[in-house]
């Protein structure tokens, strides 16, 4: 087996069965541990800045791979968006959100590793392991656009990355088409599959708890015993809705 | 009318003498872990002063607990929903451990193994979060005892609110000169609890059956909206699992009709735990009431009196077991609450209806009383002082009326008639205070019993959970598997294997 068929065929196969069922054995066996293990308690100044502008960024550079790599150029060009255009587009917005990932996530690193001896005790071998990986990814990311995209020529990954990112879910891996593309997206790719391997086994877990259903709930929550309770409470004050207290029954 | 149970507690204020026995058990017993080294589910703190964590008072920076919006609807101080998602990866008004104290220990170590030499060896501070050496700079009661201290008692938010009426300096001057007192301060386990509110997971909770509020550490995904929200900052994140914990209301023994720990081995027996029956359909209209004032008198109009007839079909109706209304009858926090009137809740402008109530210290009252040149053994004179000092009456109506001096007022003459009562009756000397307070010569006698001498028995009246509920409770909190056939360990038959 060649190189290329290992990490382009086969290691994202493993990065993604390692995905499901690392969370299903998490989800079951330790929702004690399912959390943010959020460290403001420990430091709070640069977290303050560091966090948002990580959390923002990744959820743009997220937009824009989906973005890339799940919609094939022939759809754009159907659309009327030139391939010129697009590229402007993507350049443009991608060194925008990316700039503001790659700053959150060295705030973030130099918190938890340089500045702030308190994290110290508190970051596990999970979180280290996470870290990295994550870092690898962000900046060979950045890098390879910078690179190839802003001061070079031009990289056109719809022709060759995405493709075989598509090929993957089909279950047939255009392989070939990943070995002449730019050495930075190859380690780029490959230490992505990586920390969707590590997902589960680190804090990115709380990415699938963000508590969309806190805008919908009853705000305060009773339960009998362990259930929760089928408890009604009436909202006694001012009959019409809108009150931002509806204290009804929680799930 | 929807009757519900709720466990309460009462805390004696003139009884406290600050030893921090409560805060000690409660540590060994539910915090004395790596990671909650700096909780301390119960705190006793000195009046003046800035409390744990240090201003934990100044809802300007925390913004906890609930506010009313334009129209006059309950809203959480720290805005809607979407406001408190949004910071969520990063809560602004969350206090960080600066605002606690840095835990610590001592390199103890070094006493064993240093050379022989000279000088005595010396065990400095280390930090229990980074293991480095430290300068110890604040503890979970480092102002105890200096409640008049420039340094600590000028940063108190309730000073800094008599300050604008122009009396904070004095208020000082005069608790430097004269008094201060303790509070002891644990989770109100509120009716209309702020950190339930804020939890974006659900996880935080109260219990249907008995009103205790607890962070299910299962559910919780370390949002930390719970911690800023709570007015009384009594949720905290433990360091290491980055979950939410907070007091429980040693629920494991309330379930089994014992006191809380706190209580138990409080030196001073100033707790009293009973239950209260509450209106559940009224609680959102009180906790709304417009003028903050009124808030005490909203939240006693919640309660249920529990010897009403009515009262006591509803609870029957709504699943409340007759033991239960008995407890309820008995209960001492109703007798100081409601019967007597001489309990207050602490901070009630936050909205939250709280469930530990305060009897408010006269002993600083009976000081001045004496300072003033009066009898602090004479209801009249009494009564003079606290009707004619706006201190320490005005400190204590920001504690525990939103400011209302009357109120405080009222319920310190109460207690004082008690005193002269009791006086009057052993003694033969001086005259008969009921009158004036409103309360008869034998109201006065039952609460100078539940005052000063009540058993056990009488200051704590907790009703065991369910007996067909105990088994259920007990197995998911304290089970062990040898407990009941079929666990692990055990025989077909029933008998620990062997």
């Amino acid at each position: 087996m060649s190189w290329s068929v290992a990490a382009f065929g086969v290691w994202p196969y493993v990065a993604l069965a390692v995905f499901v069922v690392g969370h299903v054995w998490r989800w079951r066996s330790d929702q004690m541990g399912w959390t943010t293990r959020s460290s403001q308690i420990s430091e709070k100044r640069l977290l303050a800045w560091g966090s948002p502008l990580f959390h923002v960024g990744m959820l743009a550079v997220l937009l824009g791979h989906a973005a890339g790599l799940l919609v094939p150029a022939s759809v754009t060009t159907a659309l009327g968006i030139s391939e010129h255009a697009y590229h402007l587009l993507a350049v443009t917005a991608g060194t925008i959100s990316g700039t503001v990932l790659a700053t959150g996530v060295v705030l973030l690193l130099l918190r938890r590793f340089v500045l702030k001896a308190r994290l110290r005790l508190v970051t596990r071998r999970a979180d280290v392991v996470m870290y990295v990986v994550s870092a690898v990814v962000i900046f060979c990311g950045m890098w390879a656009t910078l690179q190839h995209n802003v001061l070079g020529a031009g990289y056109d990954y719809r022709e060759t990355i995405a493709v075989w990112f598509r090929s993957i879910f089909a279950a047939n891996p255009s392989v070939d088409l990943m070995v002449g593309v730019p050495f930075l997206y190859q380690v780029h790719v490959v230490a992505a599959f990586a920390l969707i391997a590590v997902w589960p086994f680190s804090r990115l877990v709380h990415v699938w708890s963000v508590p969309v259903g806190y805008l919908t709930r009853p705000l305060i929550v009773y339960r009998a015993g362990r259930q929760t309770s089928e408890l009604v409470r009436p909202s006694a004050v001012s009959g019409s809705g809108g009150s931002d207290y509806p204290v009804r029954r929680a799930r | 009318m929807r009757v519900m149970a709720s466990v309460a507690m009462v805390m004696n204020l003139d009884k406290c003498l600050g030893c921090s026995t409560c805060s000690v058990t409660c540590k060994q017993t539910w915090t004395n872990r790596d990671g909650t080294d700096y909780v301390w589910f119960n705190n006793v703190e000195t009046r003046p002063g800035v409390g744990y964590p240090a201003s934990w008072e100044d809802q300007g920076r925390w913004r906890g607990g609930w506010g009313l919006d334009g129209s006059g609807r309950l809203r959480l101080r720290s805005g809607g929903r979407v406001r408190r998602l949004s910071r969520i990866f990063a809560n602004p008004e969350m206090p960080s451990l600066d605002d606690y104290y840095e835990p610590a220990t001592y390199d103890f170590d070094m006493l064993l193994s240093a050379p022989a030499g000279e000088h005595m060896p010396v065990a400095r501070p280390l930090s229990a979060v980074t293991g480095l050496p430290m300068a110890i700079e604040r503890g979970p009661n480092w102002d105890d005892d200096l409640g008049g201290s420039s340094i600590y008692a000028a940063s108190d938010p309730n000073l800094t609110a008599l300050h604008d009426q122009g009396l904070g300096d004095q208020v000082r001057l005069e608790f430097e000169k004269t008094f201060m007192f303790h509070l002891p301060r644990i989770c109100n386990h509120c009716l209309n609890p702020a950190c339930v509110a804020a939890c974006p997971s659900g996880a935080m909770y109260k219990r249907e059956q008995d009103g205790i509020v607890l962070a299910d550490q299962d559910r919780c995904r370390g949002w930390r909206m719970c911690v800023s929200a709570c007015p009384y900052k009594k949720v905290f994140m433990n360091r290491l699992t980055g979950k939410a914990e907070k007091c429980t209301f040693c629920f494991p023994r309330v379930e089994q009709g014992l006191p809380t720990v706190c209580a138990e081995t409080c030196v001073g027996r100033l707790r009293y735990l009973g239950l209260v029956l509450y209106d559940l359909d009224a609680v959102e209209q009180a906790a709304a009431t417009e003028d903050p004032t009124l808030l005490v008198e909203a939240q006693r109009a919640v309660f249920l009196d529990p010897n009403d007839p009515a009262v006591i079909a509803q609870a029957e109706a709504d699943g409340i077991a007759r033991d239960w209304i008995a407890a309820a009858q008995a209960s001492p926090v109703w007798a100081l609450v409601m019967k007597h009137k001489v309990a207050l809740p602490l901070h009630p402008e936050h909205r939250t209806l709280p469930m530990v109530w305060y009897i408010p210290p006269l002993s600083p009252v009976l000081t001045a009383t004496t300072q003033m040149g009066g009898d602090n053994t004479d209801a009249d004179d009494v009564f003079h002082a606290v009707a004619s000092m706006r201190i320490p009456m005005a400190y204590l109506a920001q504690l525990f009326t939103a400011g209302d001096v009357d109120l405080v007022a009222g319920t310190l003459m109460r207690l004082a008639a008690v005193r002269t009562h009791m006086r009057a009756l052993t003694t033969g000397v001086g005259r008969d205070a009921a009158t004036p307070v409103g309360l008869s010569g034998a109201d006065l006698e039952e609460l100078y019993r539940l005052l000063a001498i009540a058993k056990p028995a009488q200051r704590y009246v907790i009703p065991r959970a369910h007996r067909e509920d105990a088994a259920r409770l007990a197995s998911w909190v304290t089970g062990c598997a040898l407990d009941s056939p079929g666990g692990v360990g055990m025989s077909p038959t029933g008998a620990p294997a062997s």
